[in-house]
């Protein structure tokens, strides 16, 4: 069986969504800046696309959605472009949560350089911020909150429209990094007092390379990107156009099926999270009812995250380690850290997410394969032994 | 990052698993916060090591490199086995990614304080015979105590 169980990572492109792309990506090839007929019909679907999204998100208006390259983009834009204009009028504080998406937290360390002071939010245990902390770090000089809407490592779903309404309140600007969230649970940045939204199209079966900003009418911010005229003078570059098209089907299909989907998913993780917690010494990190419905990521002791995935990866199992040993570097993930997890911990971590191609039948072949290969990893681990003579 | 074909073979069936309950040396390097724990058993009859065996918690590439290490000094001379290094230890592997030499380096020492660990149960002082035991190689800074 092959089973990918990594669509936190990014997810199949949609056979609905590339056919929307296609004529995008063949005849109608005109640049959306020119005059003649063929750049009409693309600039046609950008707009169109434009207009899809807002309403999507809840957006008061086309012109405050901004078609970008992807969640880090957004993220940095969303991000440098208002502290940049904030810091001539004094507001020289951000406030952020520990366990962001690196797209945020290397911004914000970068912004600390050039004088700006950063406020890290607790996570807690459960992987949620508490938005009287939020609160309790708003000052006059606060020019920016920004807390992801759902956690890429364990999923957890933060209290936005909570957070929002305190940022609103105080007069403080309020970002989100959606990535993760869009599709999968019901935004609206008009309800949530959200002023900033990062999205990108692959994280629900659109194509990669294609994000968006939302920016709230009246919200101040400098470009990133200098170039062209595109996007109302606001980001150069000529359009993907297909990529739009792409993001706007990709989103219009995730939110039309998003219920039926999210009861599916629901039931099929928490099953899977009740099997794996019968295998001693096992946990759940974060809210198990905050969380996304397609994400499971669970800590295993005395093993080592990154031989699970490959031993999983040998019974044709695609998913990732909050262990960043795959991705390069040997530090436990900075997310499984902030919870208060022990490194030895953290380094045997497990990320299971699912979308609409998985089954019930996948989830039953990796109830039967996680166990055995926990089992078998530990039959020689020194620190499994160490764990269980200290349990005799 | 990808691992060789012999890294993944040795992961995927890694050879001498286990302990040997009447070992003539035992030896651990590593620690966990570092994420690598190795734990190495040989007997020694005469001046040959007869049978070597591993424990490991760590990632691929510290079970591959523990499983190589033990077929390397199996059926060896303790002095072949002492000349044992790290080098030859990913040679045999046909190379590692640069971010985990150290495993290679972990395994070499693990044998290591097997040795050690021998010479010490015959009451002959190791420290001149074998060297120093490093417990881990912290250029990678895990942030383990000792890394800072």
């Amino acid at each position: 069986m092959q089973i990918y169980a990594d669509n936190a990572a990014t997810t199949a492109l949609s056979p609905k969504v590339l056919e929307a792309m296609m004529p995008y990506l063949t005849e109608v090839y005109g640049n959306p800046s020119s005059l003649y007929r063929t750049g009409g019909i693309a600039k046609d679907a950008v707009e169109k696309a434009r207009e899809n999204i807002a309403n999507l998100i809840g957006a008061k208006s086309a012109s405050e959605i901004y078609f970008t390259s992807g969640g880090s983009e957004s993220d940095n834009w969303a991000i440098k472009g208002v502290c940049k204009i904030l810091k001539d009028k004094g507001k020289n504080h951000i406030i952020t949560s520990k366990f962001e998406h690196h797209a945020v937290l290397h911004v914000c360390e970068s912004l600390a350089k050039e004088g700006f002071e950063v406020t890290y939010l607790d996570v807690y245990s459960d992987g949620l911020v508490k938005p009287e902390d939020v609160k309790a770090a708003i000052k006059p000089e606060t020019a920016l909150v920004t807390i992801m809407y759902a956690n890429n490592e364990i999923g957890t779903v933060q209290p936005i429209a909570e957070i929002g309404k305190i940022c609103a309140e105080a007069g403080v600007l309020f970002h989100t990094d959606a990535v993760q969230a869009m599709g999968n649970v019901p935004v609206n940045v008009t309800d949530d007092n959200i002023d900033l939204m990062s999205l990108t199209a692959h994280k629900f079966h659109g194509p990669k390379g294609c994000g968006a900003l939302y920016v709230r009418k009246g919200v101040r911010i400098a470009n990133l990107i200098e170039g062209g005229a595109q996007e109302r003078n606001r980001r150069a570059g000529t359009e993907n156009v297909a990529g739009i098209v792409g993001l706007s089907k990709a989103l219009e299909l995730a939110v039309s099926t998003m219920d039926e989907r999210c009861e599916r998913l629901t039931k099929m993780r928490d099953r899977l999270i009740e099997g794996l917690l019968k295998i001693d010494r096992s946990r759940l990190n974060g809210s198990q009812e905050k969380r996304l419905p397609g994400n499971v990521n669970m800590c295993f002791e005395g093993i080592e995250g990154e031989s699970l995935l490959l031993r999983l990866d040998l019974a044709g199992v695609s998913a990732s380690s909050g262990s960043a040993c795959t991705s390069g570097s040997l530090d436990p993930s900075h997310v499984l850290l902030s919870l208060g997890l022990p490194h030895e911990i953290a380094h045997g971590s497990l990320r299971l997410s699912f979308s609409d191609d998985n089954t019930e039948e996948e989830i039953d072949y990796l109830l039967e394969k996680i166990p055995q290969i926990v089992e078998y990893l530990r039959s020689f681990s020194p620190l499994w032994d160490k764990i269980a003579n200290e349990n005799k | 990052m990808a691992y060789s074909e012999k890294v993944m073979d040795h992961f995927a069936n890694p050879r001498n698993v286990g302990e040997i309950p009447d070992a003539s040396g035992v030896g651990e390097v590593g620690n966990s916060k570092c994420g690598d724990i190795m734990r190495m058993y040989i007997k020694v009859e005469g001046n040959v090591i007869t049978d070597c065996k591993f424990k490991t918690f760590g990632c691929g590439a510290a079970i591959a490199t523990s499983s190589m290490a033990t077929e390397l000094i199996k059926g060896k001379t303790i002095d072949e086995a002492l000349k044992l290094t790290n080098k030859a230890v990913m040679e045999a592997l046909d190379g590692l990614p640069p971010v985990k030499v150290h495993c290679s380096v972990l395994a070499e020492q693990a044998i290591k304080a097997a040795l050690s660990d021998y010479y010490t149960r015959q009451g002959i002082d190791p420290t001149p015979i074998v060297g120093v035991i490093t417990e881990c190689d912290h250029e990678h800074g895990c942030g383990c105590e000792s890394c800072g």
